[in-house]
């Protein structure tokens, strides 16, 4: 579940995610906004990574309408919104939780998260590899 | 959502927290009901983390709008028939 795309990191993160969560022989299904959806689709125009992108209320009604569930799922923070997003999936779904805290404040934000996840965080803006050394470590992975 | 950009709505409160929004309705309205994310309002399943509070003030409803570039906005919108399903979802 993908958050505003304007902090950068979040787009590379996202396909190296779904390259893992492939590689660990899950189905990944991103959900984001149109922009963020757009940026994902262009990075990877042969889709070797992307399967099935769907918009982000739009997953967020067939779940919460009993027509879908996941899972996993992992979605990406950076502001309010994000938390939001996170605490409505924890609510809606019986997906285990994970969350992706990133961004400038990315400190303030993990403060703010008072329901149950696994809290991956790093403070990464430009520079993907602090997520991504996160993420790594999460073990065991994804399970 | 894109219903929402055709609602005749005003806005209480922009770019606030979504815990901003629950506690301004809490403390300037006195009529509100808790609901669970996801709960339906007009063609909006909302956004937040639980409990999600909407107010109510005569035949307007007062919600939490969360955009995932924007935050969370405050809205307040006339609605007759929402505000009595509201209600009666209330009892």
């Amino acid at each position: 579940m993908l958050g505003c795309p304007q902090v950068p990191v979040q787009t590379s993160i996202a396909l190296y995610l779904i390259n893992r969560l492939k590689k660990s022989g899950f189905v990944p299904v991103v959900a984001g906004n149109k922009a963020a959806n757009t940026l994902l689709v262009i990075a990877d125009p042969e889709r070797h990574y992307i399967g099935e992108i769907m918009d982000l209320d739009r997953a967020v009604a067939m779940i919460t309408e009993q027509k879908r569930d996941f899972d996993r799922c992992f979605v990406f923070i950076h502001n309010d919104a994000g938390i939001s997003y996170a605490g409505t999936m924890g609510a809606i779904s019986k997906a285990k939780l994970f969350t992706l805290v990133y961004g400038e404040h990315y400190e303030d934000l993990v403060k703010q998260i008072d329901f149950p996840c696994t809290i991956i965080a790093a403070k990464a803006i430009h520079n993907p590899l602090p997520l991504k050394k996160a993420i790594d470590e999460v073990t065991p992975w994804a399970v | 959502m894109g219903c929402v950009e055709s609602m005749n709505y005003e806005i209480l409160m922009r770019h606030g927290s979504f815990k901003e929004c629950r506690e301004y309705i809490r403390q300037h309205f006195k009529e509100y009901i808790d609901v669970q994310p996801g709960f339906k309002i007009f063609d909006i399943h909302l956004i937040g983390i639980p409990p999600i509070t909407i107010g109510l003030e005569a035949d307007f409803i007062i919600f939490p709008y969360t955009k995932p570039c924007h935050g969370t906005f405050l809205l307040r919108v006339e609605d007759t028939v929402e505000a009595a399903r509201l209600r009666a979802a209330k009892k």
